[in-house]
């Protein structure tokens, strides 16, 4: 059997925070119920596609998921479960945001089975928190994070962010303090980037940015005391105590299978990449309009579904961008993604999957960069180095074709 | 064909003063279109010069007029292009016709180029009348642009037609106008054949077709012919003359019509623009005055971005010059930009046009290095060498003095802004000549200008130092004894050789500065950090430094949109192949034009 992760987006929010660009925005509950239904319906027609897979990981994303009630909750994930295999150790995580959640409703998390909790928290000084347009305070992060803890979550992560505006090396430094004294098991710490349509890219001459070196100082700063206080760095952005690396995460960038469901949400099974549609009208129809295609495969063959059946299926339901990666495509992602991990990739499993060695089809470009000291091999495998992270952007595009 | 009943002329004005309009309209009420073969401008039909509003190669076109009088008559309208790039092609254009409508716009009057275009008229013994155009403007003043032509240039306007080409007003007049004002052709068809060659164009069936007017004598089918200055000979296969955009066959061209031949003529290089065509068997005994060996003025390298379409390039430019005889190309090599050419140009609209020609027409990505002027350089062992390529520069211990050519300017502009205008001038090094006052608010300004200094953005700066309000017209000189170096770029401590350029003693700091600044907006980060030098001889005069890249990293990748995130990769991929790579360094293509956007701000 193969593993699959699904991932489940709730694109809502109490109010859209000025950085963010992704799909989400303020809805009331029965827009809300609308959008859990067509959810519902549409894990339930395409559990017949994944009749060979074995989930193995659940996240619930957004937006902010902790908006939808408990029970909206529970029907997703008795749905999930009804019709696909979920492994009994399944991580299931939510995001949640500091003052969207009630004891209650963290005490039915953890009956509905949602073992993981990411609690969006990115500063702990108010004023950086109030300029990016966030709606809670420290304080509120911190009732949020004992409540979680009391109705049993034992893995935890915290989501930060450096960069921000009028954030200093001291106070981000304050923040890192404050969060692992709580020891969560996982800390997520990414540096604000400014998309463009944010009202944070708009108005950015209204605002006083650390500049790249202090960015740089402070990502360093991250790893750095990480590790000291028992975090150790897997992926570019991500830290975690021992045993607690988020597998859903992993997932991503080792390439496993996922299938996204819900608003503009995006899936790789086979090789095969599709979207969701990213406008609510287009994603119900294609809710609706799935599995009434005329000419569909019987259910057996579906199931152990080649990548050309993947396509074809795909196409007909109506999804956006659907892409089946050559081998070329398929090795610029076992490098680009592959490499965002601490641990990097490995020749031997490149030659295995591609019948070509690693060094025939990236072999100059790895050493120029091996010379320029931003790859490194550590004990057989290739990763980044520090000041490879740095600039992983470059590192990347030239593994593209 | 009733010579008495024929009138060649053209239409002389100042850009935008309504010249193309009132071609179209004559063209229109001779009746010989109908409204659905009337391109938006029938006599410009490149595209270029379609957005560009301005007439680039001469186009002619024979129409018949029914006169009040009864009688039928033959016009031979010959476009002339209508900038100082081409004065020379001007010039041929006029010597082809008797005589020359006058367009002057009637809210702005006489600009400087109307002075040059009228002048040379003139100077071709053309009999010109004016037209005053646009007289639909609120702002029209017809009277006084009636008593601005008469003091200025001294020709009778009181009985000018007052038209708008627009709106069709008053066309009527100006054909009339035409019967009446503009002399019939002289000549005798029984003479030995005399022809002026005033343009040619290139067709890959008929091989090079001669536009020519006939001064003396006759020519037909089974001619044979000779071209007095090139020397080239061949027989007659077809003549005729021109329609709306069509070429139509007769039997023969006499004395006083225009048309044009074919002879199978592979190359317009034998049919130079001026040349005399004759009888091979009975020779006239002296050809046309006037004629002349046009040479280039400004020169640039032209390099293909992706090296391999180095063979495309060379294509597409052997194509261009089967119609261009005024483009001149040679290979060259360059360390930083691998195979070109080194291009010559009659000036620099002119280079713009073949630049965009090349990447339009025949979808070529090219770099284009910064245009310069010839220079003439003295050598101590008495040798002078032209210049058009300051990597040739020799040695400076070499070098006895150098020279560069230099233009007599006329501005014309309007009281209030001959200050700025006069600092500009010296800002470039002008010596001034005189101001000559057109009317009380008008002064036409004469100053001596290197023309190294003008081929840039001068146009430009005297547009926005006036307000719009200044026109400008040149002619070269001379050359003049100057203090010239060569300015050298030093990215990463390697020298560009294709960022060189040849500037004033005086002005090499400043500009090495600012040639400095501008590589640094231009040059992105890289991973090391990158100085940029300017040297003079070897010695640095300006330095800036891109600053090594600290930071370039991907936000979170996320609910798994790898799609996206590849979409940003890519864009960065395809940024770096329009780059040029120098040692370690990619330039970007758009660097190598730095020097002209020195005077930005």
């Amino acid at each position: 059997m193969r593993e699959l992760s699904i991932y489940i987006h709730i694109p809502f929010c109490v109010r859209k925070c000025l950085y963010c660009d992704f799909l989400s925005a303020p809805a009331d509950s029965g827009r809300i119920e609308s959008y859990v239904n067509l959810l519902l319906q549409e894990i339930k027609k395409q559990a017949v596609f994944y009749g060979d897979h074995r989930v193995v990981s659940i996240f619930l994303g957004g937006g902010t998921p902790s908006l939808l009630p408990a029970a909206d909750m529970g029907r997703i994930l008795a749905q999930i479960r009804s019709g696909y295999s979920v492994a009994e150790d399944a991580e299931i995580t939510v995001e949640c945001n500091p003052g969207t959640v009630t004891e209650d409703k963290l005490k039915n998390y953890i009956t509905h089975g949602i073992n993981r909790l990411s609690i969006g928290l990115q500063s702990t000084d108010d004023g950086e928190l109030a300029r990016i347009g966030r709606i809670h305070s420290y304080g509120d992060f911190l009732e949020t994070y004992r409540l979680a803890r009391e109705a049993g979550f034992g893995n935890i992560n915290v989501d930060l962010m450096a960069g921000l505006p009028g954030q200093g090396m001291d106070s981000y430094r304050r923040t890192l303090e404050r969060v692992t004294a709580l020891s969560p098991e996982h800390i997520s710490a990414y540096s604000l980037i400014l998309e463009e349509g944010t009202p944070l890219y708009g108005n950015q001459s209204a605002y006083q940015f650390p500049d790249e070196d202090e960015d740089r100082e402070m990502y360093e700063l991250t790893g750095r005391y990480l590790a000291e206080a028992g975090y150790s760095r897997y992926e570019i952005s991500n830290y975690a105590r021992e045993g607690f690396a988020c597998r859903h995460n992993k997932v991503y960038w080792r390439r496993g299978d996922y299938a996204g469901f819900g608003l503009g949400a995006s899936s790789m099974v086979k090789n095969v990449r599709w979207k969701n549609p990213a406008k609510h009208g287009d994603y119900a129809a294609y809710v609706e309009n799935m599995g009434r295609q005329p000419g569909r495969q019987p259910d057996a063959d579906v199931a152990a579904g080649t990548e050309a059946v993947w396509v074809s299926r795909m196409e007909q339901a109506g999804a956006d961008e659907v892409q089946r990666l050559t081998t070329a495509e398929q090795m610029e992602e076992f490098m680009f993604l592959g490499l965002r991990l601490t641990e990097g990739v490995d020749p031997e499993e490149f030659q295995r999957m591609f019948g070509k060695s690693m060094e025939e089809v990236y072999g100059k470009t790895i050493a120029a960069f091996e010379r320029r000291g931003l790859l490194t091999r550590k004990e057989g495998r290739l990763a980044l180095t520090l000041r490879g992270i740095d600039v992983s952007n470059v590192v990347f595009a030239s593994f593209l074709f | 064909m009733d010579q008495s009943k024929i009138r060649n002329f053209c239409i002389v004005a100042h850009i935008d003063h309504g010249k193309s309009t009132l071609a179209d309209r004559i063209i229109e009420q001779t009746g010989l279109l109908t409204s659905r073969e009337m391109q938006a401008q029938i006599l410009d039909n490149m595209d270029l010069e379609r957005e560009r509003g301005i007439t680039i190669k001469a186009q002619t076109v024979r129409i018949v007029y029914q006169a009040k009088d009864g009688n039928e008559y033959i016009f031979n309208l010959i476009d002339t292009p209508g900038h100082v790039d081409f004065n020379y092609e001007v010039s041929r254009a006029l010597a082809a016709c008797d005589g020359a409508i006058l367009v002057v716009d009637a809210a702005q009057g006489i600009e400087a180029q109307t002075l040059a275009n009228v002048y040379l008229a003139l100077d071709h013994d053309l009999d010109v009348f004016p037209v005053i155009n646009k007289i639909d403007l609120p702002s029209a003043e017809p009277e006084r642009v009636k008593n601005e032509i008469e003091d200025v240039i001294g020709i009778e306007a009181q009985d000018a037609p007052l038209i708008s080409a627009k709106n069709g007003i008053g066309i009527e007049d100006v054909l009339e106008a035409i019967v009446e004002k503009i002399p019939a052709p002289g000549g005798s068809p029984d003479n030995p054949l005399q022809a002026l060659i005033f343009d040619s164009v290139y067709d890959s069936y008929k091989g090079v077709i001669v536009f020519c007017r006939i001064k003396e004598g006759r020519v037909k089918k089974g001619t044979k012919i000779k071209m007095m200055a090139t020397g080239a000979t061949a027989e007659v296969v077809e003549v005729g003359y021109f329609g709306a955009g069509q070429f139509i066959p007769c039997d023969e061209l006499a004395a006083g019509m225009v048309g044009y031949l074919t002879a199978s003529i592979k190359n317009v290089k034998d049919t130079a623009v001026g040349d005399t065509v004759t009888d091979l068997e009975n020779p006239c005994k002296e050809p046309l005055p006037g004629y002349k060996k046009v040479n280039s003025m400004v020169y640039c390298g032209m390099y293909p971005a992706d090296g391999a379409k180095y063979p495309d390039l060379r294509d597409a430019l052997e194509k261009l010059k089967l119609n261009d005889a005024s483009l001149n190309y040679e290979p060259e090599t360059s360390i930083a930009l691998g195979f070109g050419f080194r291009c010559g140009f009659l000036g620099l609209l002119h280079l713009e046009i073949i630049q965009e020609r090349l990447e339009r027409e025949y979808n070529l990505d090219l770099v284009t290095t910064a245009p310069g002027v010839i220079y003439r350089v003295y050598k101590t062992n008495g040798e002078m060498t032209e210049l058009t390529n300051p990597s040739n520069l020799p040695d400076p211990s070499e070098i006895d003095y150098m020279e560069e050519p230099v233009v007599s300017a006329e501005i014309m502009v309007t009281t209030e802004f001959i200050g700025p205008i006069m600092q500009l001038c010296q800002e470039r090094r002008g010596r001034y000549v005189s101001t000559e006052y057109i009317e009380a608010s008008r002064a036409l300004l004469k100053y001596e200008l290197p023309l190294n200094e003008i081929i840039y953005d001068f146009f430009d700066a005297l547009k926005s130092r006036s307000r719009g309000y200044a026109s400008f017209d040149y002619e070269l000189k001379g050359y003049e004894q100057s203090k010239l170096v060569k300015l050298d770029i030093l990215i990463n401590h390697e020298e560009v050789d294709a960022l060189s350029f040849i500037v004033h003693a005086d002005s090499a700091y400043e500009r090495g500065r600012k040639m400095c600044e501008k590589l640094k907006e231009e040059i992105p980060r890289h991973l090391f950090e990158i100085p940029i030098q300017a040297a003079v001889g070897g010695k640095i005069i300006a330095r800036e430094t891109v600053k090594a890249m600290r930071k370039d990293v991907l936000a979170k990748c996320y609910g798994g949109d790898i799609t996206r995130k590849k979409k940003l990769l890519e864009k960065q991929k395809e940024g770096k192949k329009r780059m040029r790579q120098v040692g370690s360094v990619e330039i970007p293509q758009s660097a190598f034009m730095s020097v002209l956007k020195l005077d930005d701000d």
